[in-house]
């Protein structure tokens, strides 16, 4: 009995690839084995090598395996491209349509997809006939995905259920024919829980809604465009709006805009997009006019590799403005703290007022992947200081509200336009505490010094978490997505008896100096892994005096695709090895 | 009830005398006070340059946003609350140079907000460099044999992007400008008032006496109807744009609130925020 495997289907994109991945994982994510799904697509609508790879097991998993043992091909191209990464007698499966070829070290079973689908109705239906082989494989019975198909298709009609049902039956029984009995993959019964099934930017999403947003305003751009997609869907029920803009710039600026009015609003974008923000985001910052920016990143620079996976955008969110503004960053790891992240965005941008971003990346941003229970218990709503209009009542009209007073924190109490007696001014120009411009010497040195201590010597609770030993001499650091292969490879690790802890950074703004110190005081060899080719976090322990006795260490990966346990748990090895020599 | 005097402030404008933008500024106050409107009932949305400062100086709510995005950021604002009257202003370079893109997007979704662009053709603020509305020839200092780019024409472009509510006015002519702004504050939709609106610094051509000598006054023609498009254009291609008054309105368009699927009636900065537990369920179900 196995307690995990990994299944991946390929083919053309828009042949139907992601559906037949997405049918199998929401099937087993049901079962309730956990299922973390990972999509290798291309920037274009059609055509070009597209394939879905889904890890299926008992205990969770949040990241892709670094071997598949079943690969269901429906073209030449899927085999040359991904044969490779198939065990050890790995099982292919492929349709006899094309006279597949496969490698030495795999096991091919050739089957006439195509014509079974045809048989049951339409050629479309291969993918179910490729689903009822695999449900074979794993010894699953057929109802497993009955229900499933029953709801995609239903709308289409009684017919064309019965019809992918058949096409599914056909499917298990051309494997058992061909031999699949020799080869099958039990897999160990799951317990049933229920599970939820989503990505992180569904979660993003949804955690927006719980979070109070009403405004969102963008432009598409992968991979962040599910969020307003999810969002234009389900504004309506709470009354808000979302605005496709006409650019960024637009998306930034009128986010600024319905945050001045009093709403909760925020955009959604990627890197190029970030990039076009920045002197909004400085504006925002200035104007202490909270907003919250969701960067998903992808791979840069300029278009870089638009739908594959890297973390290179930290130092932008950073630094990238001109001129100097307090900033929050958070950088949730999976979709569940995706969630949470938005109401801690809207609450953290309205108490500092200052410019939120919530970074997440590629993988963590589409992966669909077994998540666990969201409550909306878990969600509070603080607007921070907002002077209420019943204080103002007896306000001349001519009078101006202090909107930038110098307070201790640094916080001064915001009021929304329309309030009687709140008249006041904001500029991105330097201004008096009534928001009027105002280029001295020494209210420029009290206003920075206002706006920069509203974070000054703040360390948000939860910036990082730590798992696995902690006198553990070998520290990893991650994250955003990085945390399920990091989880992973102290497993892999442990099992070859070298003990390794895990630290993830959960915000990354304010820096999270003490905690990270803490983490680091018994550490001897710390390696920092992230999905870019400079070492962005690594550079940031240093500008920030994070100080440790250990030496540090990148492990990085800027070729697009995700990183892999096994990667991170050889690279410790290897480094092992040579202090052994 | 508030009068005239207060939607003014003591700030005096950075503004060279003799300024055009000093009469827009009066327009608006006059028109606000006409409208029975109380200053927290308004916000005055501006960009970068010299003009952009105006939303320093009418006593209402007031952002001076970044160079050409006022317009994003009064429709940002316009959504939160929609009960405010919002105004977004600023010059022709902010307007038609870095901004435009926004201009023509704002037209096209047509959300109720009045912008007062005050076109001097020039830049005033970085020292007189030629701006999107300059004159073909005119020389400046970025322009020493002449410009040799073609002028934009703001009131063409509003009325091709298909604008509901187009007029244009003289810096002279306050109390025209007052009911202009009035009537596009009124008008349910988005409304452009170009402003000839002098600069008597670094534009020696465009002057009040060349604007006077050269503007037709469309309120003044007899038979003018500004609810025929075919007119309109064809006013402002025989002028070449030197037209003054109420140019174009549609009054059948819906404004861009109106039209968004179950928006909320009240201010979004007021509403309860608390997800309701079972919209929040059924959001869940379809991730089960």
């Amino acid at each position: 009995m196995l307690s995990e495997l990994s299944w991946k289907v390929g083919g053309q994109q828009g042949e139907g690839v992601e559906s037949t991945g997405e049918t199998f994982a929401i099937a087993l994510n049901r079962q309730g084995y956990f299922v973390y799904s990972f999509r290798h697509f291309s920037s274009r609508i059609k055509g070009g090598h597209s394939n879905d790879k889904v890890r299926v097991s008992l205990k969770p998993y949040r990241a892709i395996a670094s071997r598949t043992n079943i690969l269901l091909a429906f073209d030449q191209e899927t085999i040359d491209l991904n044969a490779k990464e198939l065990c050890d007698g790995g099982i292919l499966i492929a349709d006899e349509k094309f006279k597949p070829t496969a490698p030495n070290h795999v096991q091919l079973f050739s089957i006439p997809l195509t014509q079974l689908a045809e048989e049951s109705g339409s050629a479309i239906m291969k993918n179910m006939v490729s689903l009822g082989a695999s449900c074979y494989l794993l010894g699953l019975p057929l109802q497993v995905f009955e229900e499933v198909i029953e709801e995609r298709f239903r709308r289409k009609g009684d017919k064309v259920v019965s019809q992918n049902m058949e096409a599914l039956a056909r499917g298990a029984a051309a494997m058992e024919q061909a031999g699949g009995a020799a080869v099958k993959l039990s897999l160990a019964k799951a317990d049933g829980t229920r599970r939820l099934f989503m990505m992180g930017n569904d979660a993003l999403g949804l955690g927006a809604l719980a979070a109070g947003a009403r405004v969102m305003a963008a432009y598409p751009i992968t991979p962040a465009s599910d969020v307003m997609e999810y969002l234009i869907k389900k504004m309506p029920t709470v009354g808000g709006v979302v605005v496709q803009t006409e650019d960024e710039i637009a998306a930034m600026t009128m986010t600024i805009g319905a945050s001045y009015g009093g709403a909760r609003a925020f955009t959604c974008t990627s890197g190029p997009g970030l990039s076009l923000m920045m002197e909004a985001i400085g504006l925002s910052g200035m104007t202490e006019t909270p907003t919250v920016i969701i960067d998903t990143q992808r791979g840069g620079p300029s278009t870089g590799l638009p739908t594959k996976q890297e973390q290179s955008d930290f130092l932008a969110a950073l630094f990238g403005t001109h001129g100097e503004i307090p900033k929050i960053v958070l950088t949730p790891a999976t979709p569940e703290e995706c969630f949470t992240a938005m109401a801690d965005a809207f609450n953290l941008a309205e108490t500092y007022q200052c410019p939120v971003i919530v970074m997440t990346d590629l993988q963590l941003s589409l992966s669909k992947q077994s998540t666990e229970p969201l409550s909306l218990d878990s969600i509070r709503i603080d607007r921070g200081a907002v002077t209420a209009s019943s204080d103002l009542k007896e306000v001349p009209i001519t009078t101006q509200f202090d909107r930038y007073k110098v307070t201790d924190s640094g916080v001064s109490p915001r009021v929304f336009p329309g309030t009687p007696g709140g008249l006041h001014h904001v500029t991105g120009v330097e201004h008096s505490e009534n928001g009027r411009p105002n280029e001295g010497t020494a209210n420029r040195q009290a206003m920075m010094e206002k706006r920069m201590r509203k974070l000054d010597g703040v360390e948000l609770d939860e910036s990082i978490s730590r798992h696995g030993s902690a006198d553990a001499k070998v520290v990893i650091l991650g994250i955003g997505s990085n945390y399920g292969a990091i989880e992973e490879a102290l497993d892999i690790l442990q099992e070859e008896g070298i003990a390794a802890s895990h630290v993830h950074l959960h915000k990354l703004l304010p820096f999270p100096v003490r905690a990270l110190n803490e983490a680091f005081q018994n550490a001897e060899e710390i390696l920092v892994v992230e999905n870019n080719a400079t070492g962005q976090i690594r550079h940031l322990l240093g500008f920030f005096g994070v100080k440790t006795a250990g030496t540090i260490r990148s492990y990085l990966k800027y070729d697009g695709s995700p990183i892999l346990p096994l990667e991170i748990a050889n690279d410790i090895k290897g480094r092992m090895h040579a202090w052994q020599h | 009830m508030a009068t005239l005097k207060d939607f003014r402030n003591e700030i005096r404008p950075n503004w060279c005398p003799g300024c055009g933008d000093f009469s827009v500024q009066a327009a608006i106050q006059r028109a606000l006070a006409a409208l029975n409107k109380e200053p927290h009932e308004v916000a005055i949305v501006s960009g970068i340059g010299c003009s952009g400062r105006i939303s320093g100086y009418v006593n209402t709510y007031g952002f001076h946003a970044v160079h050409g995005r006022s317009l994003p950021t009064a429709q940002g604002l316009k959504l939160a609350n929609r009960h405010l009257t919002v105004i977004a202003a600023g010059g022709d370079g902010d307007g038609f140079g870095i901004g435009l893109n926004h201009f023509i997007h704002a037209v096209r979704r047509n959300m109720d907000i009045t912008y007062i662009v005050m076109d001097n053709q020039i830049y005033g603020l970085t020292k007189g460099q030629h701006s999107p509305t300059s004159a073909t020839g005119m020389q400046v200092k970025t322009t020493p044999h002449g410009n040799i780019e073609q002028a934009l024409k703001p009131t063409q472009l509003a009325l091709a992007a298909g604008i509901s509510f187009l007029a244009q006015g003289f810096s002279s002519d306050v109390n025209q400008l007052v009911s202009l702004i009035q009537a596009a504050i009124q008008h349910r939709g988005f409304s452009l008032i170009n402003v000839f609106s002098p600069c008597v610094t670094y534009n020696k051509i465009n002057t009040y006496e060349w604007y006077k000598d050269n503007v037709v006054n469309l309120d003044k023609l007899e038979g003018y109807q500004p609810n025929d498009y075919a007119a309109a254009m064809n006013q402002i291609r025989e002028h070449d744009g030197l037209v003054t008054g109420l140019i174009y309105q549609d009054t059948n368009r819906a404004p861009y609130e109106d039209s968004i699927h179950n928006y909320a009636s009240d201010s979004l900065s007021h509403v309860d925020l608390q997800l309701p537990s079972d919209v929040f369920a059924a959001a869940l179900k379809e991730f089960a």
